[in-house]
């Protein structure tokens, strides 16, 4: 078999967790002998070669092919409503708005017959670019037949995918790692979420990263869920990681890794800190990450008069992330909503063991962690200082979590995956 | 005869180094040396040497008609014997002609004044020792609370301490309709003199000087002693209270604020009934009009003229609570290196950096400020302190058990 598979970034250039899963899943396909073409906006040469990559920026577009022209003329919509582009002026606002409210059939001829020059990013083009990367999938698959199913991966990638259904015929499969209620939470980008939605319905079968995003999939946005399955992530390496790196502190430490946004939830690690703090002062919380709330959280710490023991490291990179996991005594992920969330498993490879919210998807496949609801600061609080003072818990967290581990491997979503591309073909012929 | 008094303040700050978390409970060396140094160094050739070299001109000319008084902080008298000997030395010269009064205040430039009294009396006992090893056995008689911070509690410590005056701001919501050209007595301590800035005068020169929109622009001596002049009679003391660095750093040498120091004397002395003098000077010979009741702190400080640079928000409020927490145990640890970091952490512009004003004096709180915002300033400050914490803790140890 073979996948037509568009992605939005993938290894090393990644800004998300999208680009590991992507990786994960190909190296997993790679093990079964299926064959993947993986399309990406911009290729930067250095990826490891398991999978025919095309550069979408290298694919020019033939614009005397009439169906693309009725695709463009629909993307054109969802660019033209969207107030996604976060950094634009008033003065550049006003441009973008006149020149999407005219008629753009003058300006077809120069879209349909350069190349475009993807950036990849997630910057003020954003929709722009994903309607151009639409107009390339449908290119690419009118140019090549030798596929025989397509696979998109999250809303960026969803109008490619289904540009190139419409012009091939083949079946599609939209795979789901986040969707606009993860992100935004109640207050979604509406564009955003069309685009969502129409991947999902213009799908043959959809893919969703945990039962908890399947849920979101069928009640927010209508799929029926028979045509839903859940495909959990894995781990590229279960491996132990040994780390010679040495605390310097004679406390314990908590420690919250991740975007200091609304949808991991830092303010409850902040407020349970404040009480395990209470019944034990020798403990010291740290908060390391960056994001749109660390001001207020930094002034919370302070407010509580805890900020002796809570402390902040900006965002970390390289070795610091894996010194940091490795001198934690506890891993707290309160995340409000996380389609997955694969840093708990990476703290379990440090041996360090985790509390993780009952919204996560990693809740559904690692056994040994304490599970609380991420607004249950009470309940956090208890594990955490459970975590720290008993010590039976936390060893036998230890020794099974990492056993736990070995059991997620891509090859084995990889597996699961081929199951559902046989199903869907199955279905179609 | 009516006078001028001219008080500088001369402070630099131990900045702190970028200290990440990773780094406590490891590394004890908690300052820029590297920044501290070429500030000192900058300051130096921009405004410490070249105005020196102007003072002691003019002191000499007029065979000490002309006279400065200067305080500076034990910071920056560490510092300079780091960085800057040269500066030292022309400082020292000054001091020799007598004609310069130095003032006494807390060695760290600390707010211990609000916070512990028995931290506050050795800070000041420590400046006290620093100067006299520095400049010949010289021991002020005149006290000025860093930033000039003053209340009643605060006047009646600093009598305690056996001063003859001190120095504050002559803030408007203080005075009402009373004139800052007196010499007033502290509410508490009638024996301790009370000398108040005007800061009209004062900031035409330290803060709107080379102001180009300011509607007085330029300020000529002519136009400043014409000023003076319109003075009632009555009021007889004129203190004009500033920062050293207003000269060739706040106001750049391109502004003409050096030729117009040097010209200020002799326009002073043709066209006026002022003369010069220091602070001890004043309250020799000028009687105090009356109490000057002062409940609640002021200060220097931006438009308020209270506390709020430095201490209100909840950064600033955590750390320094958290910092004086610590004053208990440091007391008891005999280490030179815990005592001098325990020093230089008390220094207000810590707090200061922290200050979350943005919208009204929040510009110049950036412009002295070498973080990027007052979160990274508190992070940075509080990874410092809870190394500093754990060094303490552990001495406090290591005693327990040798005994």
């Amino acid at each position: 078999m073979k996948v037509l598979m568009f992605g939005w970034e993938f290894p090393p250039h990644i800004s998300g967790g999208l680009g590991t899963a992507c990786y994960g899943l190909v190296k997993g396909m790679a093990h079964h002998n299926q064959e993947v073409i993986f399309v990406v906006p911009k290729l930067w040469g250095d990826e490891e070669p398991m999978a025919d990559f095309v550069n979408a920026s290298d694919i020019s577009i033939d614009y005397r092919e009439k169906r693309f022209k009725s695709i463009w003329k629909n993307l054109t919509y969802l660019e033209v409503s969207s107030f996604l582009v976060p950094y634009l002026g008033p003065e550049e606002y006003q441009k973008f708005t006149d020149y999407a409210i005219h008629d753009r059939t003058d300006v077809d001829e120069s879209i349909f017959s350069t190349k475009y020059e993807f950036s990849g990013k997630y910057g003020k083009n954003l929709m722009e670019e994903v309607s151009r990367y639409a107009l390339t999938g449908a290119q690419i698959a009118r140019d090549r037949s030798d596929f025989d199913i397509i696979h998109a991966h999250d809303w960026l990638s969803f109008p490619a995918g289904i540009a190139a259904k419409e012009i091939s015929g083949k079946p599609l499969i939209a795979h789901v790692h986040a969707t606009e209620f993860d992100r935004s939470g109640e207050r979604v980008n509406k564009p955003v979420y069309d685009i969502e939605r129409a991947g999902m319905h213009a799908a043959d079968h959809v893919c969703a990263v945990s039962q908890l995003t399947k849920n979101t999939i069928v009640k927010k946005y209508g799929v029926p869920a028979h045509k839903v399955s859940v495909l959990h992530n894995a781990v590229l390496d279960a491996s132990i990681i040994k780390s010679t790196y040495n605390k310097k502190v004679p406390e314990k430490i908590v420690t919250f890794l991740g975007r200091i946004t609304f949808q991991k939830g830092p303010e409850y690690f902040v407020e349970a800190a404040k009480k395990v703090l209470e019944r034990d002062p020798n403990v010291r919380f740290v908060m390391a990450g960056s994001g749109d709330l660390l001001n207020r959280m930094i002034d919370r710490v302070a407010e509580l008069r805890i900020a002796d023991r809570f402390h902040f490291t900006g965002f970390l990179k390289g070795d610091d992330v894996d010194h940091m996991y490795a001198i934690s005594d506890v891993y707290v992920m309160p995340s409000v909503s996380e389609p997955f969330g694969i840093s708990p498993l990476e703290a379990v490879r440090h041996n360090t063991p985790v509390i993780i919210s009952k919204q996560s998807g990693v809740a559904e496949v690692l056994d040994n962690a304490i599970k609380v609801d991420f607004w249950d600061i009470d309940a956090m609080a208890d594990a955490t200082f459970a975590l720290l003072h008993y010590e039976g818990i936390s060893k036998m967290f230890k020794e099974l979590g990492t056993e736990e581990l070995k059991k997620l491997k891509w090859e084995h979503v990889a597996a699961k995956l081929v199951t559902v591309y046989q199903n869907v073909l199955a279905n179609k012929s | 005869m009516r006078t001028i008094c001219f008080y500088f303040q001369v402070h630099q700050p131990y900045r702190l180094k970028p200290y990440r978390f990773f780094d406590i409970g490891e590394d004890h060396h908690y300052w820029d040396d590297f920044l501290n140094r070429s500030v000192m160094r900058r300051v130096a050739q921009k405004c410490y040497l070249p105005m020196n070299a102007l003072l002691l001109d003019l002191i000499n000319k007029y065979e000490g008609g002309f006279k400065v008084t200067f305080s500076l902080s034990g910071t920056f008298m560490d510092q300079m014997e780091s960085y800057a000997p040269d500066v030292l030395e022309s400082f020292q010269k000054l001091v020799a002609t007598g004609h310069v009064e130095l003032l006494n205040e807390t060695f760290g430039h600390s707010l211990a004044s609000l916070k512990s009294k028995s931290e506050f009396q050795t800070m000041v006992r420590n400046q006290q020792e620093k100067i006299k090893k520095l400049f010949n056995g010289y021991t002020p008689k005149v006290f000025r609370n860093t930033e000039l911070i003053y209340s009643d509690q605060i006047g009646a410590m600093i009598a305690e301490m056996g001063f003859e005056a001190t120095l504050t701001e002559g803030a408007k919501h203080i005075l009402g309709w009373k004139s800052p050209n007196y010499v007033y007595c502290n509410n508490i301590e009638p024996k301790l003199k009370v000398l108040l800035k005007n800061f009209q005068l004062s900031d035409d020169i330290a803060f709107r000087f080379g102001n180009k929109t300011w509607a007085d622009y330029p300020l000529t001596t002519e136009k400043f002693v014409r000023w003076i002049n319109n003075v009632p009679q009555a009021e007889e003391v004129i203190n004009l209270f500033m920062d050293y660095e207003t000269f060739g750093e706040h106001q750049w040498a391109e502004t003409g604020i050096f030729e117009f120091m040097r010209h200020l004397p002799e326009a002073v002395f043709k066209h006026t009934n002022y003369g010069f003098s220091t602070p001890s000077e004043i309250v020799g010979k000028v009687q105090p009009i009356g109490k000057i009741h002062v409940p609640i702190p002021i200060s220097w400080a931006d438009e308020e003229r209270d506390l709020t640079a430095w201490l209100g928000n909840d950064l600033q409020d955590e750390a320094f609570g958290k910092l004086y927490e610590l004053e208990k145990m440091v007391k008891k640890i005999d280490d030179p290196e815990i005592k001098r970091d325990w020093t230089y952490l008390q220094t207000s512009d810590h707090f200061y950096y922290m200050c979350t004003k943005f919208f009204s004096d929040g510009d110049i709180h950036t412009y002295f400020s070498p973080y990027d915002s007052p979160y990274d300033a508190f992070i940075n400050y509080m990874n410092v302190l809870s190394d500093f914490t754990l060094r303490v803790k552990q001495h406090i140890k290591k005693q327990e058990v040798d005994e």
